[in-house]
């Protein structure tokens, strides 16, 4: 009762404070965006180790974030071991061969415009459906170890990137494309000096899709048969032995990892598109 | 439309060629050591020898056996109409044998994806109108959710997908429903509340402030302005949502043993080792999601003209 009780008075102190913190003068200052959604997330962890405690959930259904915490120090060897296997290995390298190949292969589709009419219709539709589904296929294909997983990533990411940039390289106007003409520059001044940077925000648009897409492939394929480490892998076990409290140190080090690759894909955008009127003010 | 019909039908049928031809060496591997245990004469004669030989010079040495690899029962790559045919024996064939609600049938389960994806899609959009809502009216709403809303999507969800089912099972919900319509809401709200935000504040200042000329009170100018400006922009997302939740589904079922469901005939599919019923499962996937979103741009054009929005 006690820890309801504590919990309900943290939650209505953040909320004033927040409401606050919220007030037209204070919501410019910068300190002020960071502190109120930090306040937000705490509230709900608050809440949440507070009906764990007050209910006294077992440990196996929903541990507490303390215990979580607890076992996330505990166990960083593992949790690093597994990071590098899906994180870096599968994902990180399934995303840049994916990317690269996207880039590409739009660049060469641009060159002719009959392809580029079939081809976007084609890549819309596929950017939308279940790819995960591949995933044991290209497991059966790439082994068990983390050339599988690159291998989903890479079909994953593929086709969002490819859509994005095909859609980029059409943005510049034929007044644009007429200066470069002036210049006398020919198809490789054109594309490297101005059709590739005019493309760059939906190119940076389709990294942003991928970057959340990369992470979910390389796990899912660990779900069909990992080497003995990954996240995947560590999940999957976790909830058969009943090691909840390790499945969720494994969560928050997907959630931290999904949100640095995020957050990295769009710093790198803020400082190569700084011109783009989207990144300024 | 019919401008790039026939640059689209090119594309596929590139596509489908390409994939018709990969089929031989994906499959010569395979081919040989079938024919190696039936006894006949292949070129490096043991599976050892044949494992450091490269498919082309596989193919090459044996042209004989090259076209008994579009004839696999268990091929590592099905030829195209060998997935039609396995599709066609799945839907087609038992709806015609009256048995379209069998076990084996592809309908069957995805009519089980369809309603998961159906309630997640419901949940998200309601979870996303509603955040959309109050980020548009609240300022501390929109500083305190934004920035987890776009966190939440980095997360990826497979992995607190079997934690949802744990926790669901034993909060007392029976039926792995409805983890996965969790799972397909947690995906599917995200784009509805993005639209949302952009669709609400579209209204001009003008607009507003001649609503409140006409002494308009919050709630008239919200269903007067605000919502009907914001219907083009909730349908762009609904049919990114809706995708998105068909993904929900199927990620819902693989990392969990469900028995029922597209993602399922994938699961057993690699667990029995029968390629074709995963192909064929993947297709049923594929059509279903072009089902829903095209269903839903027909809704869109539909109410946008009653609307008086698009000619």
């Amino acid at each position: 009762m006690i820890w309801l009780m504590a919990a309900f008075l943290f939650w209505l102190g953040a909320m004033a404070l927040n409401l606050r913190l919220a007030h037209p003068k204070l919501a410019q200052k910068r300190w002020a965006k960071v502190v109120v959604p930090l306040l937000f997330g705490l509230t709900i962890i608050v809440i949440w180790e507070a009906l764990v405690r007050a209910f006294d959930v077992s440990a196996a259904i929903l541990p507490a974030p303390s215990a979580v915490a607890v076992t996330f120090f505990n166990s960083t060897d593992l949790l690093w071991q597994d990071f590098t296997q899906t994180v870096l290995k599968g994902a990180l390298r399934g995303y840049i061969i994916g990317a690269v190949a996207a880039i590409i292969t739009a660049v060469l589709i641009d060159r002719s415009p009959f392809l580029t009419q079939g081809l976007l219709p084609i890549g819309n539709f596929v950017a939308a459906l279940p790819i995960v589904g591949v995933a044991p296929i290209l497991v059966s294909w790439f082994g068990f170890d983390w050339h599988s997983k690159a291998a989903v990533v890479v079909v994953m990411v593929f086709f969002p990137i490819l859509v994005n940039t095909v859609q980029g390289l059409r943005e510049t106007d034929a007044m644009q494309r007429d200066l470069m003409k002036t210049y006398a520059a020919g198809y490789l001044p054109t594309l490297l000096k101005l059709r590739l940077p005019a493309a760059l925000p939906f190119i940076f648009n389709g990294l942003k899709i991928a970057a959340t897409l990369a992470l979910i492939g390389a796990i899912v394929a660990e779900y069909f048969g990992s080497p003995t480490r990954g996240m995947g892998f560590r999940i999957s076990t976790g909830v058969g032995s009943l090691s909840i409290d390790l499945v969720w140190a494994e969560i928050v080090v997907a959630a931290l990892a999904g949100t640095a690759f995020y957050g990295g894909v769009a710093w790198i955008e803020k400082k190569v598109t700084f011109w783009h009127p989207s990144q300024r003010g | 439309m019919t401008k790039t019909m026939p640059a689209v039908i090119a594309v596929l049928f590139g596509l489908l060629c390409f994939w018709f031809l990969a089929v031989a060496p994906m499959n010569i591997r395979v081919a040989l050591d079938q024919a190696d245990r039936a006894g006949a004469e292949v070129m490096p004669a043991t599976a050892v020898a044949r494992r450091d030989t490269s498919v082309w010079r596989l193919m090459s040495d044996n042209r004989a056996y090259v076209r008994d690899g579009y004839y696999l029962d268990r091929p590592r790559l099905p030829t195209p109409l060998q997935v039609g045919r396995e599709f066609w024996k799945t839907t087609g064939a038992m709806v015609l044998k009256g048995r379209t609600w069998s076990k084996r049938s592809l309908i069957f389960h995805g009519w089980v994806t369809l309603q998961s994806t159906l309630w997640g899609f419901l949940l998200g959009t309601a979870i996303g109108i509603t955040a959309a809502v109050a980020i548009v009216y609240a300022r501390v709403a929109e500083m305190a959710i934004m920035p987890w809303a776009v966190i939440s999507q980095a997360v990826p969800i497979v992995a607190l997908a079997p934690m949802i089912i744990v926790l669901t099972s034993q909060v007392g919900i029976d039926g792995r429903g409805f983890p996965k319509a969790v799972i397909s809401a947690y995906l599917s709200f995200f784009p509805v509340l993005v639209g949302m935000v952009k669709g609400l504040r579209s209204p001009a200042v003008e607009q507003l402030d001649l609503l409140k000329t006409y002494n308009a009170q919050g709630f008239q100018s919200f269903m007067k302005l605000r919502l009907p400006a914001s219907i083009p922009y909730l349908f762009t997302s609904l049919k990114v949502a809706i995708a998105a939740a068909l993904v929900g589904a199927i990620v819902g079922e693989l990392p969990t043993g469900a028995i029922r469901g597209l993602g399922a005939r994938i699961l057993i599919g690699d667990q029995f080792g029968t390629p074709l019923a995963i192909w064929s499962a993947l297709f049923a996937a594929a059509i279903l999601a072009g089902v829903l979103v095209t269903l839903l741009d027909g809704i869109q054009r539909l109410v946008l003209r009653r609307m008086g929005m698009q000619a």
